[in-house]
C-alpha cells in the first residue's frame, strides 16, 4: 500500500502541482524554510553549549607536569621502619593540596619483588586504596591502618585485611647528591607490578586493570 | 467599577449586599481607595488572563479521604524554598577559596555575622529535613499507589528530583571546607570512581583534574548553587503542573461509592 503511494507521488514539486514550483525542485519551500530555521537554531544553541561543555570537562584531559620534591637527606631514613614526610601534590591551596608519604630505604631482605629492584627508597602513599582516607603507620604492629573502614596493610603496603582492593600506592624516588627526592605517584597490583596512578577503590588485578583505565590526566612516568 | 468574580466562600463568610437606601450616591474617595486593589488586579488580569490559571491551579477537586500525608509534597517544596532563600544569603558571605578563605568565611558567618549561625543552621539542618521529606513523600506516593497510570511520568520526574537532591547534599557537604568536609568529599569522589569504565572519568570530572586541586571547591560551589538548583526549580514546576493537571489520588482504603441510581438492582 505504502509502496504504491510512493510510486504515484513524484519527488518533483512541479509534478505534484504545488503552486509556484520550479522545474527540478524536489523540496517545498515551506519545508526548506522550516529546516533552515531549525538548523540555524541548532547552530546557535551549539555555539554556546559546546564551548561551555568543553570548558567544564576540559580538565579531565589535561595532564599536570611531574613534580619532584626534596623530602630529606639519605641518612634520615632507616631500612626497617618508615618515616612520614609531607608532600605537596598541588601548590597554593594550603593543607588541601598536601599528602603524606611513608619513606624507608630499600631493604633487599624485605623488598624481594623484582619490580622494586633499583628503587633507592620505598615511599608509600598514605591514601587508603579503599576510598581515600589517610592511613597511619603503626610501628608496634608493623601495619598501615586506615581509620575509616578498617583497611590494614603490611610493611610492603600489601592488603592484610579489610575492604582495600590493591596494595597502597607508592611514589617514585631518586637520590640527588645527599637529598632524597619523591616524584609522581604510581599504583601497584597485588604482584607489585606498576601502573599509572589510579584512584582508590579501583582494582588492578585481572579484569580490573581494563575496567578502570588510566585517565588522560594521569601520566605514567 | 470592574469586579472580580466572587470567591467560592461558604455562605456565612460572604459580605451581604447593601440594603436599598444605604448607599449615598456618588462613590467618595474612600470607596475609590477600597476599589484600587481590585482595579490593579483587574488591569493585570485583563492583559494576562492569570486569574484563570490561578483558579485552575488552586480550586481543584480533591478526592474524599485526602489527609495529612498529602502535605508531604508541599512540605518538601517549602524545605527547598528554605534552602534557596538561606543559600542565596549565605552566598553573600561565602568565599570558595581552598587556601583557607572558605573555612575562614564559614567561621565568619557562624561567629561574626548577625544571625549568621541561625541562617547557616537553617541551611544545614534544612538540607537534612529536605532529604527526609523527599523520602517520606516518595513513600507516601508508593504506598498509596499514586505512581500508577496516568501518573508514571510524575514518578519519573520525582526520581530525578530525588537524585538532584542527593547531588545538592553531596556538593554542599564540601563547602564548609573543614576536615570532615574534605575527607567526606574524598570518599564520595572515590566512590564515583569505582564505577567501571566511566568511573575514573567521572571522578576526574568532579575533581576537575586527577587530584583535589585549586578548582575543585569552586567547581562544587558552581554545581551546588547554580546548575542543580536551576534544574530542581524547573522540574518542580513540571512536577506541580502534572499534579494540577492529573489531580490527586484517593487513599487506597477509600471505598468506591457508587451513586445510588447506578447500582443495578433486580427488578
Amino acid at each position: 500500500m505504502a509502496d504504491k503511494r510512493a510510486q504515484q507521488r513524484s519527488k518533483y514539486t512541479l509534478d505534484r502541482g504545488i503552486p509556484g514550483a520550479f522545474e527540478g525542485e524536489t523540496i517545498t519551500r515551506r519545508r526548506f524554510m522550516t529546516g533552515t530555521a531549525h538548523g540555524a537554531g541548532a547552530v546557535a544553541a551549539a555555539a554556546f553549549t559546546l564551548p561551555a561543555l568543553g570548558f567544564a570537562i576540559g580538565p579531565v584531559f589535561k595532564s599536570t607536569p611531574h613534580r619532584w620534591e626534596v623530602v630529606g637527606t639519605v641518612d634520615e631514613f632507616p631500612d626497617n621502619n618508615y618515616v612520614p614526610v609531607v608532600l605537596t601534590l598541588v601548590p597554593d591551596i594550603g593543607e588541601a593540596g598536601k599528602t603524606t608519604a611513608y619513606v624507608r630505604k630499600f631493604n633487599p631482605a624485605l623488598d624481594t619483588d623484582p619490580y622494586d629492584k633499583g628503587t633507592p627508597y620505598i615511599a608509600i602513599s598514605d591514601r587508603c586504596v579503599h576510598l581515600g582516607c589517610p592511613v597511619r603507620w603503626v610501628d608496634a604492629s608493623e601495619r598501615f591502618v586506615c581509620p575509616c573502614h578498617g583497611g590494614v596493610y603490611d610493611i610492603l603496603g600489601e592488603r592484610v585485611s579489610g575492604p582495600p582492593v590493591r596494595p597502597l600506592d607508592r611514589f617514585y624516588s631518586r637520590v640527588t647528591g645527599e637529598d632524597v627526592e619523591l616524584g609522581p605517584r604510581f599504583s601497584v597490583n597485588s604482584k607489585l607490578r606498576r601502573f599509572s596512578p589510579r584512584l582508590p577503590g579501583e582494582p588492578l588485578d585481572g579484569i580490573g586493570q581494563y575496567l578502570y583505565p588510566s585517565t588522560p590526566g594521569a601520566k605514567k612516568l | 467599577m470592574p469586579k472580580l468574580p466572587a470567591p467560592p466562600l461558604p455562605a456565612p463568610l460572604k459580605t451581604p449586599p447593601p440594603l436599598p437606601g444605604q448607599g449615598n450616591g456618588e462613590a467618595g474617595p474612600l470607596e475609590d481607595a477600597k476599589q484600587a486593589g481590585i482595579t490593579v488586579v483587574d488591569w493585570v488580569d485583563e492583559r494576562t488572563s492569570l486569574s484563570g490559571a490561578a483558579r485552575w491551579l488552586m480550586f481543584r477537586k480533591v478526592p474524599k479521604g485526602t489527609n495529612w500525608f498529602y502535605t508531604l509534597g508541599s512540605a518538601t517544596m517549602f524545605a527547598f524554598l528554605n534552602q534557596v532563600v538561606t543559600g542565596v544569603f549565605l552566598a553573600m558571605y561565602y568565599r570558595p577559596e581552598p587556601a583557607g578563605g572558605a573555612y575562614e568565611s564559614v567561621r565568619y558567618i557562624t561567629n561574626e555575622v548577625f544571625l549568621g549561625q541561625f541562617v547557616r543552621g537553617m541551611h544545614k539542618w534544612g538540607s537534612s529535613v529536605m532529604v527526609v521529606l523527599v523520602f517520606l513523600h516518595m513513600g507516601r506516593t508508593f504506598f498509596f499507589g499514586a505512581y500508577k497510570y496516568p501518573r508514571e511520568l510524575n514518578w519519573v520526574i520525582g526520581v530525578v528530583l530525588l537524585i538532584l537532591t542527593m547531588v545538592m547534599a553531596f556538593t554542599g557537604y564540601l563547602l564548609p571546607f573543614d576536615q570532615r568536609a574534605f575527607w567526606a568529599t574524598t570518599v564520595g569522589v572515590n566512590i564515583n570512581g569505582t564505577g567501571p569504565l566511566i568511573g575514573p572519568y567521572l571522578s576526574d570530572f568532579l575533581y576537575g583534574g586527577t587530584e583535589f586541586n585549586a578548582t575543585t571547591l569552586s567547581r562544587f560551589y558552581a554545581i551546588h548553587m547554580l546548575i542543580v538548583p536551576g534544574l530542581i526549580a524547573a522540574l518542580i514546576g513540571a512536577h506541580l503542573y502534572l499534579v494540577a493537571k492529573l489531580g490527586t489520588t484517593a487513599p487506597p482504603w477509600q471505598k468506591l461509592h457508587k451513586r445510588h441510581e447506578l447500582i443495578e438492582t433486580e427488578v
